[in-house]
């Protein structure tokens, strides 16, 4: 034994090679079971990971998620549906804007509520930022996961922009319970459009700068191509969404099926990969932050004047300058924040293209202020159901580039 | 083709199973009985005319505190969509407190295997045939199944 680490390793090292040189063949064919997580870097949060390795070589993988289950859809189902919007907040805790404008406009769907175009605008434009920022987080993240350390501070540093574009609107970073059902809750201040202005000139060539750190380089190649392949069929067998299913090539944007918001009225495209491995998602994911821009742009230059809250009197939450000087919108927002308005019964399935994927909301509605049941189905949970099939037969290393790709939050995920 | 002309087509091609439809906010709902719930998915995942790939959400709700609600406890929701042509359809099929048995469809949608898990998990719904019919949000000793509406919200 000796101070110094080197010599004391590496005599543990020699030790452990005379053994292994004994019985070598017989090492390599055990199977041996290995825990990853829940307290892991790069499995992005609290998820389990129980892999079977042949050698290195990952013969079966079982994902134990739930490590993060706070009950949230029995919680939803005693609060009143504007309580909610705040919950959705903590589903995919980093792209909160695209969870409220979810659940809002599944709510929206089930009563019937018609929104003003100038809400509908803001909120696409909202959600296509909050797509770049979750977008970056991936990026930045996934990069780190293989080796590739400088891309993350880079995508850090523009999401900053993102998250200060955020806070002038919302007063919030993250959590921004910002939509409302049947609106917004504020209308953008002034010198918002000129700074989301500056933002979209500036931001195109920070992507580009990402693209030049990692696009050719040979060991993010190597680490990506051809590693984690799905078949176009499989892809949706397996019921991935997103840029996931996007990457195999299958044309599924909900943007595009069931247009929300105003995305029908914008020019964007969706990016399609071919090969259906970690390196066709990246391009796309890079695509689709060119795309975001694009939508962005097309949000200012046509972002109509006019209300922000639905004329429907029933859902329409007073502002705040009515309150303070009108009773009857007093005692209306009374009623509406504590026990909301009594909802037509029936149910509805809504989905929306979140950043990772298809995030729907399954309300079922008795008639009262609260749902009677609320389903979320979160992309991340049925994405990290296709990791087993995405994994085996791959190296224990790929685990990590596997996780990355098909970008999850185990917030959304255990619910 | 539109939601109405499918539930159509399962009643002709599966004459008595379909119990009937419900409508809210241009949504269909088909109400199915459980028996040959496999095969009416088989035949809406391959008829080429419908090609329901796409398996987007699968749940269970309890109908027990559900006011002037009479049927049998537990109705197992499947929630279809085809990225071919754009459709959906929802499958409500019902089954009873005694019985909470339905079979599996993880063998046309793999996609099910979690969503059946989470079902059986949360809601008790046990699915006849599945690979791996485990818990998974909660520990495996769990007892009880927390979307059920006698659970208590807090005192756990």
């Amino acid at each position: 034994m000796t101070d110094d680490g080197y010599s004391l390793t590496s005599s543990i090292y020699g030790e452990k090679m005379s053994l292994t040189n004994a019985t070598e063949k017989e090492i390599v064919q055990k199977e041996m079971t290995i825990n990853m997580g829940p307290q892991h870097p790069a499995t992005h949060g609290v998820l389990r990971l129980v892999v079977d390795l042949q050698g290195e070589t990952v013969v079966g993988i079982d994902p134990r998620p739930g490590y993060l289950h706070r009950g949230i859809e029995k919680w939803m189902e005693s609060r009143t549906y504007h309580q909610i919007i705040p919950i959705t907040d903590r589903l995919e805790y980093i792209t909160c804007m695209n969870n409220n404008l979810g659940w809002v406009v599944a709510v929206e769907k089930l009563a019937g509520i018609v929104v003003p175009e100038r809400a509908q605008f803001i909120r696409m434009l909202m959600a296509e930022l909050t797509r770049l920022s979750g977008h970056l987080v991936w990026l930045g993240t996934h990069a780190l996961d293989i080796g590739a350390m400088t891309v993350c501070m880079y995508t850090l540093r523009e999401r900053e922009l993102i998250l200060d574009l955020t806070e002038t609107v919302t007063g919030a970073r993250q959590t921004v319970s910002y939509v409302r059902i049947g609106g917004l809750r504020n209308d953008v201040p002034r010198d918002f459009l000129d700074k989301c202005r500056e933002f979209t000139e500036i931001f195109p060539k920070k992507l580009e700068d990402y693209d030049t750190l990692i696009r050719q380089n040979r060991i993010w190649l190597k680490r990506t191509k051809g590693i984690g392949k799905f078949s176009a069929e499989d892809a949706i067998n397996y019921g991935l969404t997103g840029a996931t299913l996007r990457g195999s090539g299958v044309n599924y944007d909900l943007r595009k099926v069931e247009p929300y918001a105003a995305y029908d009225k914008v020019e964007f495209d969706v990016p399609l990969g071919t090969e259906g491995d970690v390196y066709a998602r990246y391009i796309v994911r890079i695509n689709e932050m060119r795309q975001s821009v694009r939508i962005i742009k097309q949000c200012l230059d046509m972002l109509p004047e006019g209300p922000i809250m639905t004329a429907d009197p029933r859902y329409a939450v007073p502002d705040k300058a009515t309150v303070m000087t009108n009773m009857e919108a007093l005692a209306h927002q009374f009623v509406l924040m504590s026990k909301w308005v009594n909802m037509p019964k029936g149910e509805v399935y809504v989905a929306t293209e979140a950043p990772k994927g298809e995030l729907g909301f399954f309300i079922v509605s008795d008639g009262s202020g609260r749902p009677y049941r609320v389903k979320i189905r979160a992309p991340s949970f049925v994405h990290v159901g296709a990791l087993p099939k995405m994994v085996t037969g791959h190296m224990v290393s790929d685990v990590i580039a596997c996780i990355g790709t098909i970008d999850i939050v185990l917030g959304e995920c255990d619910r | 083709m539109d939601a109405d002309q499918i539930a159509k087509m399962i009643e002709e091609k599966f004459s008595g199973q379909v119990q009937g439809t419900v409508t809210h906010a241009g949504q269909v709902g088909v109400m199915l009985k459980k028996d040959m719930i496999r095969d009416i998915c088989r035949f809406l995942h391959d008829e080429p005319s419908i090609r329901m790939d796409h398996l987007a959400d699968l749940t269970a709700v309890d109908y027990s505190a559900y006011p002037g609600d009479a049927g049998p406890r537990f109705e197992v929701v499947y929630n279809l969509i085809s990225t071919v042509y754009g459709h959906r359809i929802r499958l409500k099929v019902r089954v009873t407190e005694e019985e909470p048995r339905i079979d599996t469809v993880t063998s046309i949608w793999q996609t099910a295997n979690w969503h059946e898990r989470e079902t059986y998990d949360l809601m008790g719904i046990i699915f006849n045939g599945h690979p791996d019919l485990r818990r998974i949000l909660l520990s495996e000793d769990w007892v009880g199944h927390p979307l059920r509406k006698e659970y208590p919200l807090k005192g756990y």
